[in-house]
Order: C-alpha cells, then sequence, then structure tokens
C-alpha cells in the first residue's frame, strides 16, 4: 500500500523554516575566526536535517543545494576550514536562496534555481581556495540517509575514487529480464555503495503496471581505484535500455546543480572549470547582492507572518473565545438570578457561582494567554535586516533589542511586521548617517538603532529610534513648499512636521532608492497602526535623531469598559480611554459661535459632546435631568461626551460588526451583556473625528447665517 | 422542534404530483407574507425562524435596518423588508417574524442577516424552468433583487435573491 507522503509535507515545511530561522540566527552570531563549535553544531545540524527531510521528499534540488552547506559546516566544526566573512556571507544567501527555494515548493511553483545556482558556485569557490590545507576530505555522500556514515567517516586516502551514478532504467527493463538488483549487487563488489531512490517516475497506485520498472536510483560509489571501465561493465547489457548518469567526482568539487553529465561527455575537469568561472560569479555576486538579499529581505517578513505559528488554528482559538464569552455571559446571568433568589439554599448557590467565575476567569486567562506572544517574534527579523542594510549602504550601525518578552496580541503582533519593517528601513536609510559624516559631526562612528517595547497602562509601547541626522525641519519646509502642501507663508510648529511627515507622498529622500524614499511609506505604516486601534508619533531633533512610538492596545479581544446610557442605549466607553467622569454643571458650560459647547473643567476647556445628537438617537427625552459627562482623551486631546446616566464597569469580548454587517463610524465593536442583550462599543477615535466633523458643519452653517445676515 | 416542520413535510407531499415530471431542477423556496403578497427565497439559505425580539439600535444607521441582536454569541444585523422594499411599517407583535438567512457577499465570505417579515407561509417546490423573470419596472429599485416569478394555483408567488439583496444592502448603505 503506497502511503501519501505528501501529508507530511506542511511538517516538512514548517520544520524546514523554523530550521533555517536557526541557522541565520547561528550565522549572524558567528563571528569570523570564531571557533565556536556548539554554534556551528547547531547550523549544521538545521542544515542536515533540512537536508535529510528535502531528500526524503524528494526535493533533490534542495537537498543537493543543501549539501554544499553541509560540507562547507563539516568542514568548520573539523576546524579544517577557518570562519571567515565572506564564508558567513555565502552562507546567509544560501539560507536566502533556501528560504525561497522552500516557498516555492510549498506554494507548488516551480523553483527558481537560478539564485542558488550562483550561491553554489561561490561554494565551489570557497571550498576549492584553502584546498591545500582541506584537499582530500571526507567524500560527501549523495545520500541523505547515509549522512551520518560520511559525517563521521574518516578521510579518505589520494588513491580514492568517488563516483556519482544516476540509473534510470526504462520501464520495460524487467521483461527483457535485467534485473536491476543484481547489478547494484554487483556495483557492491567495486566498492562503498551508497543507493537513494528516483521516485519521479512513479504512477499513482492504481495506474501502476507490476510489470514495470518506474523507479530510479542514485548511486554514490567510492572505493580504491575504481575506473569508469569497471562500472560501464557492470551496467554494460542494461545500457541501451536505460538513463545512465556517470560521473567522477573530485573530493573538493561536489555536484550539486547540475548532476547530469552525459555518458559521452569527458569526466569534467572541476579545477579549470572553475577557475574560469569563478571571477564572473564572484563580480556578479559583488555587484548585485542588494537587489536578491532585499527581495528575500522581503519574502523573509512573509516567511515570518506564516510559520511562527503557535501551532494552534487560529479559528479554534477565536471559538474558544468565543466560549468563554459565553461562560462569562452565562455567569453574569446567574449572578442576576441569584439576586432575586432568597430561600435556605441562597448561599450554596453563591459558593457555586464564586466557583463558576474562577473557572470562568482561569479558562478566560489561559485562553487569552494563547493569543499572546512575546515581542521578539516580530522583533528577531531585525538583526538581519540591519545587517544587510549595513553591507549595503556601507553603514555602520548597530541594533539594539529591548524588552523582547513584552507580551502582544498574536493578531497585532502580526499585523505590526511590516510598519515595523518599515520603520526600521526608513531609519537605516533616511535617519542614520554614513560613518564619516557621523565623526565629522562628533559622534561615534557607530550609529544605534534601537527597537524597544514596554508596557505603559493598558497599551503596549514600541518605540524604533535612531541617533541619526533627525528631521530637518528646513528640508521638511523646503519640501512641502515644493509639493504645494503649504505656502512660503506658512510657518511651521512641531505637529505639522509630524504631520506632513506622515502625508501620503512626502519623502525627504534626495534619491529614490531601493530601500526608501517612494514617499510611500509613512502614511501607510500610520494607517497599519490606526487599523489595529494604535497611535504612531514621532520626536525629532536635528542631528540627534528620530523616534517613532507606537502605541498599541494590549488585545483586541476583550475590553475593559465603562457602560453608560444614552437616550436608551447602553454604549461602552474603553476605560482606558477615559481619565474622569463627572456630573455636568450647567453653569460650566458655555456655548461659543453659537453651537459649540464648551465644559470649564478646572483650568482647561474641553469640548462636550453629546453622543446622543452623533449617533443620530434624537435628543434624548432626559435632557433636563442633570447629566453625566465621561472625559475621554485621544491623541492628547480632550472631549467631554455627554451620557444619560453610568452604569456598571465590566470587562467585555469585543465582536465585530463587520462579520455579518459592515463596520460602522463610531463603534470598535459590540459586545453581548448580561441580560443576552447587544451593546455597541464606541471608538474614541472615531467619535472625536465624528464630533469634528459636527462642528465644522456648524461653525460653517454660522459663517453662512452671517453672511446671509449682510447681504 | 419546530413547528415550521410540519407544514414542510405537508407541502413536500401536497406537491409530490408536479415533482414527477421534474426532468430539470427542482428547488424548494420558504415563502413568508408581507403586507398581502407571498415572497420566496431559497430555502437552502435559511438557518432558522425566529420570533421578534428586539434589537440594538445602530448609530446612524438606514431606517430599515432595525439593529443586531445576539443568536447565540454571534452579533446579526436585522433588516426590516417592509421599510427595506418601502412598504409602510407595521407594528412589530408577537407573531412578527424574523426569517435568519445565510447569503454570500461578493468576496466569498458568508454573512448571517435577519429579515423582518409578516408571517411565515410555506414550503414549495419549484421548477427552475417554471419561474418567469419579472417585467421590467424601471422605478422601482427593489425589482433589481427580485429573482422571478412562479404561479401556484391562483397566487403567484415573488422569489427573491438573497444574495443580490444583501449586496443592495452594502450599497444602500455606503451611499447612505
Amino acid at each position: 500500500m503506497a502511503v501519501d507522503i505528501s501529508q507530511f509535507h506542511e511538517m516538512f515545511f514548517e520544520e524546514s523554516f523554523e530550521g533555517l530561522e536557526t541557522m541565520e540566527n547561528g550565522l549572524l552570531n558567528l563571528q569570523p575566526g570564531s571557533s565556536d563549535i556548539e554554534l556551528i553544531n547547531d547550523i549544521f545540524r538545521a542544515a542536515h536535517s533540512i537536508k535529510g527531510g528535502a531528500g526524503t521528499f524528494g526535493f533533490n534540488g534542495v537537498s543537493e543545494f543543501t549539501h554544499d552547506l553541509e560540507t562547507l559546516l563539516d568542514l568548520m566544526r573539523e576546524g579544517k576550514f577557518a570562519v571567515t566573512t565572506e564564508a558567513v556571507e555565502v552562507m546567509l544567501q544560501s539560507v536566502d536562496c533556501l528560504v525561497n527555494m522552500l516557498t516555492d515548493l510549498k506554494e507548488k511553483r516551480d523553483v527558481d534555481y537560478s539564485a542558488s545556482q550562483a550561491v553554489s558556485e561561490q561554494f565551489k569557490v570557497l571550498l576549492n581556495e584553502p584546498r591545500d590545507a582541506v584537499a582530500d576530505t571526507s567524500p560527501s555522500s549523495q545520500s541523505p540517509d547515509q549522512e551520518e556514515d560520511s559525517a563521521s567517516s574518516s578521510p579518505s586516502t589520494a588513491g580514492d575514487s568517488n563516483w556519482h551514478i544516476e540509473f534510470k532504467p526504462y520501464p520495460e527493463v524487467l521483461k527483457t529480464g535485467h534485473e536491476p538488483y543484481r547489478l547494484i549487487r554487483e556495483l557492491h563488489e567495486l566498492g562503498h555503495v551508497e543507493i537513494s531512490v528516483i521516485l519521479d517516475g512513479l504512477h499513482a497506485y492504481d495506474e501502476m503496471d507490476l510489470a514495470e520498472c518506474h523507479l530510479g536510483w542514485t548511486i554514490h560509489l567510492s572505493g580504491k581505484d575504481i575506473g569508469r571501465d569497471n562500472i560501464e561493465e557492470v551496467f554494460e547489457w542494461i545500457e541501451d535500455e536505460a538513463d545512465l548518469v556517470i560521473e567522477q567526482i573530485n573530493t573538493t568539487e561536489v555536484i550539486a546543480e547540475q548532476p547530469s553529465v552525459s555518458v559521452d561527455a569527458a569526466v569534467p575537469s572541476p579545477a579549470s572549470e572553475v577557475a574560469v568561472t569563478a571571477p564572473e560569479d564572484l563580480k556578479a555576486s559583488n555587484d548585485e547582492p542588494e537587489k536578491p538579499a532585499l527581495a528575500s529581505v522581503q519574502k523573509n517578513d512573509a516567511k515570518n507572518q506564516e510559520s511562527k505559528s503557535i501551532r494552534v488554528n487560529i479559528e479554534k482559538v477565536d471559538s474558544l473565545i468565543n466560549m468563554v464569552g459565553e461562560m462569562v455571559i452565562t455567569q453574569s446571568m446567574l449572578c442576576q438570578l441569584s439576586k432575586e433568589y432568597s430561600s435556605d439554599r441562597h448561599e450554596d448557590l453563591v459558593a457555586g457561582l464564586a466557583e463558576l467565575e474562577s473557572n470562568t476567569r482561569e479558562l478566560q486567562e489561559t485562553v487569552m494567554a494563547l493569543r499572546m506572544m512575546p515581542i521578539s517574534f516580530a522583533f528577531n527579523r531585525f538583526p538581519r535586516l540591519v545587517r544587510d542594510i549595513n553591507r549595503q549602504l556601507g553603514k555602520n550601525v548597530e541594533l539594539v533589542l529591548d524588552g523582547e518578552q513584552t507580551e502582544l496580541d498574536k493578531t497585532v503582533m502580526e499585523k505590526l511586521g511590516d510598519p515595523l519593517t518599515h520603520l526600521v528601513r526608513n531609519a537605516m536609510d533616511h535617519g542614520m548617517e554614513l560613518p564619516h559624516e557621523r565623526v565629522a559631526k562628533g559622534k561615534p562612528e557607530k550609529g544605534r538603532l534601537f527597537l524597544k517595547a514596554f508596557y505603559e497602562g493598558g497599551a503596549v509601547v514600541i518605540q524604533v529610534g535612531d541617533d541619526g541626522g533627525g528631521l530637518n525641519a528646513n528640508k521638511i519646509r523646503a519640501k512641502a513648499i515644493d509639493n504645494g502642501l503649504i505656502t512660503e507663508e506658512d510657518e511651521l510648529s512641531k505637529e505639522d512636521i509630524q504631520d506632513l511627515i506622515l502625508r501620503p507622498g512626502f519623502s525627504t529622500a534626495d534619491a529614490v532608492s531601493d530601500l526608501s524614499g517612494r514617499g510611500v511609506g509613512l502614511d501607510v505604516v500610520r494607517s497599519n497602526i490606526r487599523a489595529l486601534s494604535g497611535t504612531l508619533e514621532v520626536q525629532s531633533k536635528e542631528d540627534e535623531g528620530t523616534t517613532f512610538t507606537i502605541r498599541l492596545p494590549l488585545t483586541l479581544a476583550i475590553v475593559d469598559g465603562q457602560l453608560v446610557r444614552v437616550a436608551g442605549n447602553v454604549y461602552i466607553i474603553p476605560l482606558t480611554a477615559i481619565s474622569e467622569s463627572l456630573q455636568v454643571e450647567t453653569k460650566n458650560i458655555s456655548t461659543i459661535a453659537g453651537s459649540v459647547d464648551l465644559y470649564r473643567l478646572r483650568d482647561e476647556n474641553i469640548p462636550v459632546v453629546p453622543l446622543d445628537e452623533i449617533f443620530g438617537h434624537g435628543a434624548s427625552t432626559e435632557r433636563e435631568i442633570p447629566k453625566m459627562m465621561v472625559v475621554v482623551e485621544s491623541n492628547d486631546r480632550k472631549m467631554g461626551i455627554i451620557v444619560d446616566e453610568l452604569l456598571d464597569q465590566q470587562q467585555v469580548v469585543i465582536k465585530s460588526l463587520g462579520a455579518n454587517y459592515r463596520a460602522v463610524e463610531g463603534l470598535s465593536g459590540a459586545t453581548i451583556l448580561g441580560d443576552g442583550t447587544v451593546a455597541l462599543i464606541c471608538d474614541i477615535h472615531d467619535v472625536f473625528g465624528m464630533s469634528a466633523g459636527q462642528y465644522k458643519q456648524d461653525f460653517e452653517k454660522i459663517l453662512n447665517q452671517n453672511t446671509n445676515h449682510a447681504a | 422542534m419546530n413547528p415550521e416542520t410540519e407544514s414542510l413535510h405537508a407541502s413536500e407531499a401536497g406537491l409530490s404530483v408536479g415533482a414527477e415530471m421534474s426532468h430539470e431542477m427542482t428547488k424548494q423556496y420558504l415563502t413568508f407574507f408581507l403586507d398581502g403578497e407571498e415572497y420566496g427565497v431559497d430555502i437552502l439559505g435559511v438557518q432558522e425562524i425566529r420570533g421578534w425580539e428586539k434589537p440594538t439600535v445602530l448609530p446612524n444607521s438606514p431606517s430599515h435596518v432595525k439593529g443586531v441582536i445576539n443568536l447565540r454569541g454571534t452579533i446579526v444585523p436585522i433588516t426590516d423588508l417592509r421599510e427595506r422594499f418601502c412598504l409602510d411599517g407595521k407594528e412589530y407583535g408577537p407573531l412578527t417574524v424574523v426569517i435568519v438567512l445565510h447569503v454570500h457577499a461578493d468576496d466569498q465570505s458568508q454573512k448571517v442577516v435577519g429579515i423582518v417579515v409578516d408571517a411565515v407561509s410555506d414550503v414549495y417546490d419549484i421548477l427552475s424552468g417554471k419561474i418567469k423573470s419579472s417585467p421590467e419596472v424601471e422605478q422601482q429599485a427593489s425589482s433589481e433583487f427580485i429573482e422571478g416569478l412562479y404561479n401556484v394555483d391562483e397566487k403567484m408567488l415573488i422569489l427573491l435573491d438573497i444574495n443580490r439583496l444583501l449586496a443592495e444592502e452594502a450599497e444602500f448603505s455606503e451611499s447612505t
């Protein structure tokens, strides 16, 4: 019975991507000249399992490519190859290649081998260079299954010859009385044989003809003094009925990308071949490492988002949260019941309820913990990114990570990757000066880029900061005038500058580069952050640096809310936005320009927003009764929201309105209260916008009236 | 289970004679009354039939969107079909019925929505070939989501395309 191994593909890919990440991190920590065997072993192990897995699943391109990498690592851990910057660089590139190859395979696309071929050539060059030092080291096997053997096998002596044989009999071969097994047994007499099967030609189970041979074999033969003649002799009778490739392997030259040298072709002389091609390859790779590197970084991003799963189906998590929400509801319903219930068993009921409550809480916490992940998942791609950009732009920037253990909701994390990458790239490209510029300014040559995460109140704060050039107010001003955003006369305040650089199409870069400067950046970052109901701020000082501060809600699933009643409807205002609540003193309200109400709150005058009006519920019937005002803050602006009554405070589970309806302005979602009814959750940021819009209308109305009077 | 189930079986038995000649596709439609007319929707899109309960009003929503209700933990919007079709509103009472439908949005996602109707009527087996297209009535915006007309004895059924109804809904909401 044939086993469908494709069902394990997903697992293989996931493990491989994890392995690649281990490799990448390891390589980044691998200092030139170091002999950290543990680290090299880690990298080697990761490469080895990828190779083994790829071989098992028939991804020969990947396993052959990984083989080169493995050979190099093997030499390194045996101390026969010094850890050099170039070697690490090539290995990092190979990691990128592998990521791309595996991604292609995963998406069932055709694999592009051009990049990997270039890297393999570099491997060959590397492996060839120190040939004198490491000549005649262990022969490497082609067979993933027998890898341990080759890894541990002792270096062979000069008289050894290694042969790579690809043997694919035609389907009819069995009918003519040939027996592949016998041939292979004969090979055993020549020397040490390692075999792996080529399953490419295999038909589906129900289409298989038992009288036909669909298998092929890759054979690695090593032994003393084996000549081409000896091998050809074995295959003599089957030559016309099989695809046969026989080639000799040089100890330092490893067949990786093009294993198909035909029988007729002479044995390649690897040394001369490499000598011819190497300079070109090196040149090519020096000329344009940027673009492939950049592309691969972007792919890495995508990868980070997908494979960094906690291996829990997100739907499951969501349904668990639903369940928890339901439990919370049941519990509060029971609570209500107990208030009206007055028999002798009252106490028991209360005790039982207390337990239910604690259970509910526990489950709730457990479930919520599933969604929380340390922010290092979003941060860990940056060491590589910074390293690449350093190389590419000739900058010398050190990345400092802080607060990587700060936990953040998974959904938020996934959507945070792109904005953060953008900010880091931006800082590297625009913010940081070149080393000589820094020295000229009297700053340390090495720039510092920091990524910091910490909690502040109910929010997570993430900062991306640099000690680079900072924002040049004059440059921004000039650019803004150029773009017609402001006129010559306009003065720019700090806030204006902040606002300008966050505008679409605004860039202060002198030239558009691969990295950034197209001006499609910060506004996208800002809108991404807004979509997560977070905020983005910029602080900058010329020549001292720029810091972007992202503020995000801890979780998107549960919110602490203040329940309020407005014109008979219950709304929920997130507690994090509320700074205080008070009873409205009518004498403190003053109406300016006819319709805009301001409330005198101690020394401040804050705008007053009647929620019933902006939500279109019509003026409340309870107008006359002294009302409550909830003072809320958003983006450092304050506003008083007029409500009829303050009700409970409670934790509510946010449910989307858009799932079955559509997003509604002024609301961030809905929730279900203890009595089973739906209450709507206010989006304070939106409410600010809505009230501003209303004021504008009112103001225009007044203006119009005035002009009418004048006329 | 549901009082509807009985009438469902009854109607199936009653119409089995007509179904004999069904070399064409037969579809079942759930019908309901709205201002004296009988409308039908594809029964496969019907999730359940509920009594009226007061929904939570959404701010600044069009008048036919009555609000949202809690349907076992899911937030479901309720549309009054009378008001949607610009008919006179009717007081909601214990007999007012909400039909909960699954509809497919343009992006293939499935949404759950409730429509308020006067009363549920019957279930009919309908041969797709016998559905007549509705006459062009230019002014009536609501004619756009009519799938066709179907005659049963003396009666005429108006068959609604619920997916188009929702698409219309989204457009309508945006324009307001």
